[in-house]
């Protein structure tokens, strides 16, 4: 496992006619938790959806596997979170119907067998959502859609995360299952890519941080730490006033 | 039930049970996506394919599929590309339609609005032979695709970026959904109209989910109601001299009413089993009423 898991060279991208991102180099190697982080219309997102191939990059090359993107297929090594405040569909549908459908890139022509059922289920045990399987997603709270839609990451039991603002909107108590479970995905060696507003109760996971500010890599490497005890190991950095704690330290370290 | 005796009823009940199974099949992908109105906007454009059968002397039914192909293609393509005027162009698309259909038909030998009527609010008790042989293989399209691929289906109508990234072939998908929609509503033609198709994709769809809380369920419940309004309006308009098109809308609608009725004590009741199955709640989190399932009616 030499080549990095996602390697961007020189990636630039418009929306509109408004460029977005204006030449990023970003590389998640195997193994490893990149936060990419960075204020509202830095482009964090815009990187990330250049990356999945639902915004076209104008320049640049982007690589996943060590394949370019365009002839990447194995996509059941890579699960994907998208940038949501809710799992429901204009139809109801039960939690256990919206995690099967991250099960589909190992289906064959749609059908799922008992091991994908199985990793369904066992997707729903890692984000605690098992016991509502069957209820209907309308009937979830905020954090709780979001643990869903994590869930549905997992059901492909990934080898890489790719994950936008999975806290966003999240309670506190749905923020520390998701960091739990997230835990417990490194531990296994899955790498991740983070697109993070704030580093949180994540914070210890992260192993290196990229900034952007106007589509530009503005800071690349070790997060923008916390220093004195929070630095030390095992300190686990979960309470609710970390992101403020940790925003000037981050700025004066930026500017 | 002397009326099965006519072979022009069992012609009728036949295109109008194909009717009750594939609208709301297609329509739960569409509402499900948000595009509960895209039905009638393809009904519109196979106007002008009407049109152009009578001109053309050629089979109404399947010149009509062809033109609303097309055109539930060119919405697709415009969906794709022309994001910031999506609405415009497909109002374009709406209007050239039936303008298309009306000077075409006008153009056609010994044609006039009056030909357009029949397929614009359905005219059961003419279904020939030749267009039931055309309903049959439409709808059996139609049933392959949205039962066959329904998983693939769900997931890019529930989240198309997310299906993106499952390795889904999206565009392919979305304009399958497209064309599918544009099959039915040509097979409901001859059963609603082109005017009336669209309630009968998305009304069943709307009082199913009343009562559902899963997908599968929504499927199976709105394909029960889009049979049983179709058979009772064919058969309400066998026994009353009423429009079969307009009675069947009218008896779906009644459908989704009686359904919404239904859903408050539906409601109260899984509310009172949950709390019964789970007295402590989840720990974690503020419990949700699980009154708030069906459909937002939270009895209070």
């Amino acid at each position: 496992m030499t080549e990095p898991v996602i390697s961007l060279r020189g990636v630039r991208a418009d929306l509109g006619s408004r460029p977005v991102l204006r030449g990023i180099d970003l590389t998640v190697n195997h193994g490893e938790v990149v936060a990419l982080l960075g204020a509202n219309g830095s482009g964090k997102s815009t990187a990330v959806r250049t990356i999945i191939g639902q915004v076209p990059a104008v320049a640049g090359e982007i690589e996943l596997f060590g394949t370019p993107r365009q002839q990447f297929r194995d996509w059941a090594r890579v699960g994907y979170v998208p940038q949501r405040t809710t799992a429901a569909g204009g139809v109801p549908a039960t939690v256990t119907e919206i995690v099967s459908s991250g099960r589909l890139a190992h289906a064959r022509f749609g059908m799922l067998r008992k091991a994908d059922h199985a990793a369904v289920r066992r997707a729903l045990e890692l984000v605690g959502m098992a016991d509502r399987a069957k209820d209907s997603v309308n009937a979830l709270s905020g954090g709780q859609h979001q643990r869903v839609l994590i869930a549905r990451a997992l059901a492909a039991e990934p080898e890489l995360l790719i994950m936008d603002e999975p806290m966003a909107g999240v309670d506190l108590a749905s923020q520390e299952v998701l960091a739990q479970t997230l835990r417990e995905q490194v531990a296994q060696g899955i790498s991740v890519l983070l697109v993070l507003h704030e580093l949180g109760p994540l914070e210890p996971l992260i192993d290196r941080a990229v900034v952007l500010r106007d589509g530009c890599v503005l800071h690349d490497g070790p997060p923008p730490k916390a220093v004195g005890q929070h630095a030390l190991p095992g300190h686990d950095h979960v309470h609710p006033h970390a992101a403020h704690d940790a925003e000037p330290i981050r700025t004066g370290l930026l500017s | 039930m002397d009326f099965l005796d006519y072979a022009f009823m069992q012609r009728a009940l036949l295109a109008a049970v194909l009717v009750g199974i594939t609208a709301p099949a297609v329509g739960i992908y569409l509402v499900q996506r948000r595009q509960a109105l895209l039905g009638d906007g393809i009904g519109h454009v196979a106007m002008t394919g009407v049109g152009l059968g009578f001109l053309l002397n050629a089979s109404p039914v399947w010149m009509a599929t062809l033109v609303s192909v097309l055109g539930a293609v060119a919405m697709e393509l415009i969906r794709w590309y022309g994001r910031t005027r999506g609405d415009i162009a497909l109002a374009m698309l709406f209007y050239g339609g039936m303008a298309g259909g009306v000077m075409f038909i006008n153009l056609a030998p010994g044609g006039s609005n009056a030909n357009l009527t029949s397929y614009l609010f359905g005219s059961l008790s003419t279904v020939s032979e030749s267009d039931v042989t055309a309903i049959c293989l439409l709808a059996a399209f139609v049933v392959l695709v949205t039962i066959g691929l329904r998983r693939q289906l769900f997931a890019v109508s529930q989240d198309e970026e997310f299906a993106r990234v499952t390795g889904l072939p999206v565009r392919a998908l979305n304009l399958l959904t497209a064309i599918t929609a544009a099959v039915t509503v040509t097979v409901a033609m001859r059963v609603v109209g082109l005017l009336l198709v669209s309630a009968l994709m998305v009304v069943p769809v709307a009082a199913a989910q009343q009562l559902t809380r899963s997908f599968a369920a929504t499927f199976a419940v709105a394909v029960a109601i889009g049979v049983t309004v179709t058979i009772g309006g064919t058969v309400t308009s066998y026994y009353q001299d009423v429009p079969p098109g307009a009675t069947i809308v009218l008896l779906t609608i009644a459908a989704f009413v009686a359904m919404t009725a239904l859903a408050t004590p539906l409601a109260r009741r899984r509310a009172r089993a949950a709390a019964a199955a789970q007295p402590a709640g989840d720990p974690t989190e503020c419990a949700i009423p699980a009154s708030r399932e069906a459909g937002g009616k939270v009895g209070v």
